[in-house]
């Protein structure tokens, strides 16, 4: 292929129809001729589908034929099409720096589809100023940057285990950061899963023994990422690990430990229906199978230190900062449950009768506090009513504005795991839509309806109180036939709405944003559904939303193939579009390094200096810059001005 | 959508559209079970564009409380379009409240009285 030379503008222009959509307003002919006479433009032509194949080949071919050293594309928005011609005039031999693609159709047909002539016009004032800014741009040399093959995922639930297995299984080290003592997430806590009632923990637990022993993966509990640095490729990340003050590969699990502490305080795994000790095994399949020490209840009495046969506990234990170097992330903390005391109208925290759903979850599995028995947990008497509400603080403006999307099928699992306990028992299940979109989810509601005993009310509950016989009385309406309810039951169980649990501070340090649920947010809904706008950053699971385990599975599977793409490569290049620093202008304020949000400027001998590595052209210490000492490459001043009069530089016909 | 419904939305400044009949306003409601047709039925007819909503008991039952309207999950805000309800019926001229069968008008409180013409009388 020839050299191209960029020593004269030789600018080519290529004017697409899109079919109706811009030649049926912009006078595509006229626009062809008016810009064959700007400066610098030796060729311009129209077709119809310009990202068609014919119509790349007709650009590669002017390349070519022409010895064009600048390629401007008239069509549609960059975001549809920008890479497409970018590869076209690159297989040619042209830099992508000399081209550039100019949208006449969301900018003149689509929106001036009233005035053809100013449409037509305002297309070649657009051109003319693309035209003048690849005139002007240089060509630099691509930056490389080393990529470091080891990946972070922060969240030990189904999604974030999925993800380091994954990658792990590609042959990259994984580093796995989990808060909580033990690998698990919310599955651990559910009996079984709808549609097929599979046992929840036999199916995680096989993962949970794989992240624990697999060679590519690092696992820390209890530890949390404090700060992130660094860029796609490149980031150093600082993980707090809080004391266990005990020894992981010492422990027995003969439990000595946990039978003499003296301190016993409520259970978090069983959402409070039982109490454990300040000394304490999660629960048995924990990952890593050690007991820990809960440092904020614990008294130092010392009592399990005398009793450990193997003397595996050190209450003298000190918190950790681990430093680590990684070149992606993934992002997997997953979700809470709304927090049921906003709901003060249904008892929830006044009446130890109202219970929200992963409590419930806790009543049926067979290990549970109550061995599997669901009883009132005021008094233990078996629970022979139970009204199920849905959407309680869901899709509602006061609360959650959002459906959790899952609540209509473990709602309906619940009442069937319920009915096989308690036969005789009945299940009200309030509701407005039921929602199963899922394969053979609507066959299992199917089956659950027709189970006697649970019935489905469409309508919403009221008010829930307690009478003198500590029974719960629920108010509500039948919508369907305009009926008021009072049902006097023994549990109410709520189902409440999934937050997630992404800290603010966190999402911070890793550039990713949030939605205005507080969700992470993707790149794009459809087709970047585990990018975010942070490189190299990725999200699996419920943080970016509501979901179930398969769709978190499969996120997370999605999440660990983009991490593979990126860490199979030695190097990543990028645009070599960053700042530049006039030094004979710079007065060394440092304004710059304040503003810049990548970290990339610094001060070197009273002088700004830019670190392309890390620069990401924003252009915000272009913008803060009180002298003009900054400007992106090829979007320098000289380009706005010469663009500014290019717009103007066209006549008004 | 006729004349009365335009009215009555012009009225409330609300949008009855959003309303998903999930019931919260009728759950919550003190009067319901006094109400001949129930709150977000009420709220159904005008979504159907139903102009007989004008003739229901129930929009006089209402007590005004606004509890429908601090619960509703969409903002529809049941009690306000109830009271915009009243205020088309009133326009037509149509008087819920006799004067002569109050029986001791002269003890009759008189802000009770004020309040009972505003909300009564047309």
């Amino acid at each position: 292929m020839a050299e191209i030379d960029y020593s004269e503008p030789r600018i080519g222009v290529f004017v697409c129809h899109c079919g109706t959509n811009i030649a049926a307003i912009v006078d595509v002919k006229k626009v062809v001729e008016e810009v064959k006479k700007l400066p610098g433009v030796v060729h311009a032509e129209d077709y119809m589908y310009m990202c068609s194949g014919i119509g790349q080949q007709l650009i590669i071919n002017a390349i070519r034929e022409k010895k064009l050293n600048g390629v401007v594309v008239a069509a549609c928005t960059p975001s549809l099409h920008y890479e497409t011609f970018a590869r076209a005039v690159e297989s040619a031999g042209l830099d992508k720096q000399r081209y550039e693609i100019v949208s006449i159709r969301e900018y003149c047909s689509w929106v001036h589809f009233h005035d053809r002539r100013r449409a037509t016009e305002k297309a070649v004032r657009i051109i003319a100023a693309a035209v003048a800014r690849i005139r002007n741009n240089r060509v630099y040399k691509p930056i490389r940057r080393r990529i470091v093959k080891k990946a972070l995922v922060i969240g030990g639930g189904i999604a974030g285990m999925t993800a380091a297995i994954d990658i792990a299984n590609a042959g990259i080290p994984v580093i796995l950061v989990e808060k909580e003592p033990t690998i698990g997430g919310r599955m651990i806590q559910l009996s079984v899963t709808f549609p097929t009632l599979d046992c929840a923990q036999c199916t995680i637990t096989p993962k949970m023994a794989e992240v624990g022993k697999h060679p590519n993966i690092k696992l820390y509990t209890l530890s949390e990422v404090v700060d992130v640095s660094g860029h796609i490729g490149n980031f150093h990340v600082k993980i707090r690990k809080k004391p266990r003050m005990v020894d992981i590969e010492e422990c027995r699990l003969c439990g000595w430990c946990s039978n003499a502490c003296p301190v016993e305080v409520i259970n978090e795994f069983t959402r409070g229906l039982s109490k454990r000790k300040a000394i304490y095994l999660p629960f048995p399949q924990a990952v890593p199978a050690a007991y820990v020490i809960d440092s904020e209840h614990c008294t130092r009495c010392g009592m399990c230190v005398k009793v450990c046969p193997v003397n595996a506990i050190n209450l003298d234990e000190k918190e950790e900062i681990i430093e680590e170097d990684v070149g992606a992330i993934v992002v997997a903390t997953g979700f809470d449950l709304y927090d049921g005391r906003k709901l003060p109208e249904y008892g929830y925290g006044i009446y130890k009768n109202v219970i929200d759903s992963l409590q419930f979850e806790q009543l049926i599995v067979p290990s549970g506090p109550t061995k599997g028995r669901i009883v009132r947990l005021s008094d233990g008497k078996p629970a022979k009513t139970v009204v199920f509400i849905q959407c309680a603080g869901q899709r509602d403006v006061n609360h959650l504005p959002y459906c959790s999307k899952i609540c209509c099928m473990y709602t309906a699992k619940q009442a069937l795991m319920y009915k096989s306990k308690v036969p005789d028992g009945k299940a009200y299940i309030f509701y407005i839509d039921v929602r199963t979109a899922g394969k053979g989810y609507e066959e299992f509601y199917r089956k659950v309806q027709e189970i006697p005993g649970i019935t489905y009310i469409r309508g919403r509950v009221g008010k829930v109180w307690e009478d003198e016989d500590g029974n719960l009385i629920v108010t509500g309406v039948d919508t369907l036939s305009g009926e008021l309810l009072k049902i006097k039951a023994d549990l109410v169980v709520l189902a409440l709405g999934m937050v997630p649990q992404l800290d603010r501070e966190l999402a911070a340090k890793l550039k990713i944003s949030v939605d205005e649920n507080g969700f992470a947010q993707e790149v794009h809904p459809k087709l970047k559904p585990v990018e975010t706008e942070a490189g190299g950053v990725y999200i699996a699971g419920a943080v970016q939303g509501p979901k179930d385990i398969s769709e978190s599975v499969a996120q997370a599977s999605a999440a660990a193939s983009k991490v593979i793409q990126l860490l199979s490569k030695d190097y990543i290049e990028k645009d070599p579009l960053v700042a530049e620093v006039d030094e004979s202008r710079c007065d060394g304020c440092g304004l710059c390094v304040s503003t810049c949000p990548y970290g990339a400027i610094s001060l070197e001998n009273g002088v700004a200096r830019v670190n392309e590595v890390a620069c990401e052209g924003c252009g915000m210490c272009a913008a803060a810059c009180p002298v003009g000492a900054i400007d992106l490459r090829n979007l320098t001043e000289k380009h706005f001005d010469e663009m500014i009069k290019a717009i103007y530089g066209v006549k008004s016909r | 959508m006729g004349d009365v419904i335009d009215k009555i939305i012009k009225i409330s400044g609300r949008n009855v559209n959003l309303c998903y009949q999930c019931g919260m306003c009728t759950a919550v409601c003190p009067m319901a079970e006094y109400m001949d047709v129930k709150p977000h039925q009420i709220i159904r007819m005008i979504q159907l564009g139903d102009e007989r909503v004008v003739e229901i008991d129930a929009v006089w039952v209402c007590a005004s409380c606004m509890a429908c309207v601090d619960r509703c999950p969409r903002d529809v805000g049941p009690g306000i379009i109830f009271e915009a309800v009243r205020l088309v019926s009133l326009r037509k001229g149509i008087d819920k409240i006799d004067y002569k069968a109050i029986e001791d008008l002269e003890a009759a409180p008189t802000l009770a009285m004020v309040t009972a013409s505003r909300k009564y009388t047309g």
